[in-house]
């Protein structure tokens, strides 16, 4: 089970920088869980410019966007 | 239509359009470098309600509204909007009112200051690097955990509607002949863009800021940050499609003095906007990017932007604002008292995170 981080509700930059913490943790497969576009697109941008893979699935919690980098 | 605005190429076009809107809007009667500007625009429109009482600076500013509301109708088509708040609303209402009072000291919003920059005005080097200083210390708060806490969705969406509605209530008092009290001429910074066009290339702006994420505050943050130049990118476009507008209509006058409405105290240029520049940054967005946020239904968004409208009274009627000839009696101590307010506000709230 991958980690889920939850950035829902939270403004500009935050989602953004805990998924960097899981980046520079080193961390290689994580969950992110927001719940606009914007975050969605902020997280997206950033994680694929680290080379991550990104699959987006919306649940009832919000949107999740599973990073991966193997 | 969707990804090309997430894209680079998207948050280009969208400043480099929203850059022409306003030399286009200035070329239509707004005041000097001052096509668009969100604090400008709210103090005028403050003073209309009479919030202060500065003649020249009593009219409901059409792009205010049209922002708003092209933001909403933006996120309603693209299915984006959405009725959230609860973020530590007070703490943001003061940011609001702090913002405001920077922005006054120094004349315009961050919007405003590249537009300055792109019509010759070199005051605004200050105040650009005066943003990047409050940008940059508030960066440092984030990277520690400083949060204002979440947002949560409200009960129903009827929060969400006030802000749009509001300004529809105001668009009906313009068009009602209220809301331009003050001279039509002989104020520079009374001057006007006829109202329909002011009000159409709000909802331009609007749309395309909220499709693209424009945000002034935010292209200096993310280079902080995390190294991203994504929204720096649009405000670049912005700035050079101003610029080569202003040269191609004659609007570009370069130097430090005699520049329309602003004031060349170098040392009150730049705190004015690190104090903004601060506000902005805890409080998550540009006032444009407030704006359209508000319009989308975030009602935190909502009070940082009525906290604006009530700064530019505070600012006006207390004698804080700056004017041409240099700045307020009071500027220099309420830009005292509001970095201490905001120091504070990052210090303190830090989210311990689990790791």
């Amino acid at each position: 089970m991958s980690k889920r981080i939850d950035a829902r509700g939270l403004s500009c930059p935050q989602p953004v920088v805990l998924s960097a913490q899981q980046v520079v943790a080193g961390n290689l497969d994580f969950e992110i869980v927001v719940d606009t576009e914007v975050s969605c697109e902020n997280v997206r941008r950033f994680l694929s410019a680290k080379g991550y893979r990104i699959a987006r699935n919306e649940e009832d919690d919000g949107i999740v966007l599973r990073a991966n980098r193997s | 239509m969707e990804l090309f605005f997430a894209s680079r190429r998207g948050v280009i076009s969208a400043g480099a359009i929203i850059g022409i809107i306003a030399a286009v809007l200035q070329k239509l009667g707004n005041p000097g470098n001052m096509g668009l500007c969100m604090a400008c625009f709210e103090r005028d429109t403050a003073g209309a309600l009479g919030f202060h009482r500065v003649g020249a600076l009593q009219y409901i500013r059409p792009e205010i509204l049209g922002i708003l509301l092209g933001a909403t109708l933006s996120a309603v088509a693209f299915k984006e909007f959405r009725s959230r708040g609860g973020s530590s609303v007070v703490v943001r209402f003061i940011l609001g009112i702090f913002a405001m009072i920077g922005a006054l000291v120094f004349l315009g919003c961050p919007w405003r200051a590249f537009l300055r920059l792109a019509g010759g005005d070199w005051n605004a080097i200050l105040g650009i690097l005066g943003l990047a200083a409050g940008v940059g210390i508030g960066a440092v708060f984030i990277r520690r955990g400083y949060s204002l806490g979440r947002a949560h969705p409200t009960a129903g969406s009827l929060p969400g509607w006030i802000m749009p509605a509001l300004m529809l209530g105001l668009l009906a008092l313009l068009v009602g002949g209220f809301g331009k009290l003050g001279p039509e001429v002989g104020d520079k910074a009374a001057a006007r863009a006829p109202l329909l066009l002011s009000l159409a290339g709000g909802l331009v702006v609007g749309v395309l800021a909220q499709r693209s994420r424009f945000c002034t505050m935010g292209a200096l943050r993310d280079i902080f940050i995390v190294r991203d130049l994504h929204l720096f990118c649009g405000v670049a476009a912005f700035t050079v499609a101003a610029l080569l507008l202003n040269v191609a209509f004659g609007q570009f006058h370069a130097g430090w003095q005699g520049q329309p409405v602003a004031h060349a105290e170098h040392l009150w240029n730049f705190l004015g906007m690190t104090l903004a520049g601060l506000c902005f940054v805890l409080a998550g967005g540009c006032p444009g990017r407030q704006l359209i946020l508000a319009g989308e239904g975030d009602n935190d968004s909502g009070i940082f932007v009525l906290g604006m409208i009530v700064g530019a009274g505070v600012a006006h009627n207390f004698g804080l604002a700056s004017s041409p000839a240099g700045h307020g009696a009071f500027g220099p101590a309420a830009i005292a008292i509001g970095i201490v307010f905001s120091l504070v506000v990052g210090l303190t709230m830090i989210q311990r995170r689990r790791a």
